[in-house]
């Protein structure tokens, strides 16, 4: 599903350049449950970023579901992100003045699905993340859990291959934040591939692989199998 | 682009900022009609003022006598000048400047006109059948003076419609006779005219005025048209060639005002448009400069919500939004703003206009006022269209920056978590 080979990023600032992503190297496939661990500033959202063609990388090659991801322009990359990504963030992004309804019905409307079927599609979804009587309020009038659950349903309704969620739980407290690891799961079951960026450890064990980076490069891979190791390892830290 | 969707989105925007929303268009509104305000002013100034000339034909010119103010040719000045039968010849074979020519003779003291137990004294013109085309004279009923007239210096009158009332009544005049003083005159035609100028004047022919009331060949004034020209120099000229013929003929000074006064309508006429045009080149100049302060409101405040929307524009942008599809968001609310607020103050504009003008109508017909110096202060259906036209340009004009603005928004900066 994802290939990168060599991958370099840096922001330039003026005269300073910051080198975030030295060489990185990562092969993610299809149907994988992946979480990004690093410390803070250690690249992960700079990563994620790319694999979402959200932002450019300087050196190396992006290949995504076997297209390569390279140089595309804003149109080329609003339609590879509207057909194969969706997006869960920390902060959710629901947009304020949509009803949840109208918010997960957004990525369709890029598609030009007509309104009422956008809709109608959009409340399946949201029934089916236990939202159905919250369909025609404001993000402002839900709670932190429920507005990520809008976001959820919003990420899956064109019906992407991959979800990219960037710190999905680190707004939310600790029961709603398993519920949500929950619905990933669930999702991941279906057979997507669900890559997060977490800083906990608890949350990155429910994952089925774990990626650390470090100094812009990937430190160390946990697998399935020793993640029972990890698990351990965490509880005994 | 132009889907219900695209609409849904913007309505939903604009609700969310009523007050902005208004401001906005308040002032796009206040442009459009301010400038139909002045438009249609200037218009009805223009209608009013070209209504006076209408009393005529725009090409008449008026010549009459005096005494002469500077000597010439060892002649000392005071000298009084006369036209006679014979300039009335000379003007008729002017040539190519002159259409038509028509004398008058001033008829001596008050005439009395008297039919039966009925009688008033009023305005009696001498003059040719030529004068019809060229004077404001509508014949309602039988027909106007014609060359046997003149030729046979037969005692015929056109009346106007009241003196008609005055002496007929409710009688038919035409056939009748009306004595002028003690001299029957055989009605042959009524005028009337609805601004009420020349209904209180009757016509004779100037032959047998001059014959009745002892003119001899003597002329008091004349009326000619002359070619029509475009501009002001060669109406001038016109007026300066004739001035220069009679001058020679009576033997006066050709620039001597006093001797021989002459009146170029045609002259008047073009320069009166022309200030017209400059009025409306200023009336234009105003009301773009005031459209244009309202569009750059219009400008600030999407770039402002834009700026707001930044992170709105963000999250679209990341679930698949092209940059056209952005930029087509920004720029139809823009446009929708301008042409929705300017349509409303066209129709305001247009509306206190036909107002005004509804109420001129009113007094008009309520006989108030003959001399109008404001009509029909309307605009016209093409100015109103081409507003509607620039409305629309400069509402894309206003939302052009906003929009690629907006289209440069990078979704990972405005998705940023600040917190
Ligand atoms: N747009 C940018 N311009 C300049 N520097 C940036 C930009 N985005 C990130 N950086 C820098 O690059 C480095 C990596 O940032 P990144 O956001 O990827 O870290 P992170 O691993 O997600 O950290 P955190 O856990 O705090 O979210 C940081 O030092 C950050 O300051
Ligand atoms: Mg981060």
């Amino acid at each position: 599903m994802i290939q990168i080979s060599n991958l370099h990023k840096s922001y330039v600032m003026g005269h300073n350049s910051l080198h975030v992503l030295k060489g990185l190297e990562l092969d993610i496939e299809e149907g994988e449950f992946v979480s990004i661990m690093g410390s803070s500033g250690s690249g992960k959202s700079t990563l994620l970023n790319i694999l979402g063609i959200l932002d450019d990388y300087d050196l190396g090659t992006y290949y995504l579901g076997g297209k390569l991801i390279q140089g595309l322009n804003e149109t080329k990359a609003a339609i590879t992100r509207n057909e194969m990504i969706g997006f869960i963030f920390q902060s959710f992004n629901l947009i304020s003045f949509k009803n949840a309804m109208e918010n997960v019905a957004l990525p369709l409307y890029y598609q030009k699905v007509s309104r009422k079927k956008r809709n109608q599609i959009a409340l399946e979804y949201l029934d089916r993340l236990g939202l159905k009587e919250w369909a025609h309020h404001l993000p402002s009038e839900m709670s932190g859990g429920q507005k990520q659950r809008v976001a959820i349903a919003r990420a899956l309704i064109s019906q992407p291959q991959i979800i990219l969620a960037d710190e999905p739980t680190g707004a939310l407290d600790s029961t709603t934040s398993f519920e949500v690891m929950d619905i990933l799961k669930e999702i991941n079951d279906q057979g997507k591939t669900v890559i997060i960026v977490t800083h906990e450890h608890d949350i990155a064990a429910m994952t089925k692989k774990i990626i650390r980076l470090k100094d812009g490069v990937i430190e160390e891979v946990i697998k399935n199998g020793d993640l029972q190791l990890f698990k351990d390892r965490v509880r005994t830290e | 682009m132009f889907d219900v969707d695209v609409w849904q989105e913007i309505f939903s925007t604009i609700k969310k900022n009523k007050l902005r929303t208004f401001l906005t268009g308040f002032s796009v509104a206040w442009g459009i009609f301010m400038l139909m305000i002045l438009l249609g002013s200037g218009n009805g100034l223009q209608n009013g003022v070209t209504q006076q000339f209408s009393n005529n034909s725009i090409n008449i010119m008026w010549l009459w006598t005096g005494d002469t103010s500077i000597p010439f040719e060892g002649m000392k000045e005071g000298r009084t000048i006369k036209f006679n039968n014979a300039d009335y010849d000379y003007l008729k074979d002017k040539g190519e400047n002159l259409e038509n020519v028509s004398s008058r003779y001033y008829l001596p003291g008050t005439i009395m006109y008297t039919y039966k137990n009925e009688y008033g004294s009023f305005e009696t013109s001498s003059c040719h059948p030529a004068l019809l085309g060229m004077e404001k004279v509508n014949v309602i009923s039988g027909r106007f003076i014609n060359d046997l007239d003149m030729s046979d210096f037969r005692k015929v009158i056109v009346i106007g419609d009241n003196i008609k009332k005055a002496l007929f009544k409710e009688e038919d005049p035409i056939g009748k006779y009306v004595k002028l003083n003690s001299v029957p005159f055989k009605v042959i035609g009524v005028t009337f005219d609805k601004d009420r100028r020349n209904e209180r004047t009757s016509y004779i022919p100037v032959t047998t005025a001059q014959r009745i009331f002892n003119g001899a060949d003597r002329v008091h004034t004349f009326a000619v048209t002359t070619k029509m020209v475009k501009t002001v120099e060669e109406a001038e000229a016109i007026t300066d060639k004739v001035r220069e013929g009679l001058a020679k003929r009576h033997k006066f000074d050709p620039t001597d005002k006093k001797a021989m006064g002459s009146f170029n309508m045609l002259a008047q006429y073009i320069r009166t448009m022309k200030i017209f045009q400059a009025i409306k080149l200023f009336v234009w100049i105003i009301g773009i400069g005031t459209l244009i302060a309202g569009i750059v409101g219009v400008s600030n405040i999407m770039l402002i919500l834009v700026k707001e929307r930044t992170r709105e524009i963000g999250i679209r942008k990341a679930l698949g939004a092209t940059p056209s599809s952005v930029i087509g968001l920004v720029l139809l609310e823009s446009i929708l703003i301008t042409t929705v607020a300017g349509y409303l103050g066209l129709m305001v504009g247009v509306g206190i206009m036909e107002a005004i003008n509804y109420g001129l109508e009113q007094s008009l017909a309520a006989g108030g006022g003959d001399r109008m110096f404001f009509l029909n202060p309307t605009v016209d259906f093409t100015t109103a269209i081409t507003s509607m036209v620039i409305l629309i340009v400069s509402g894309a004009l206003a939302g052009y920056l906003p929009a690629r603005k907006a289209a440069n928004v990078k979704p990972i900066e405005a998705l940023r978590d600040e917190n």
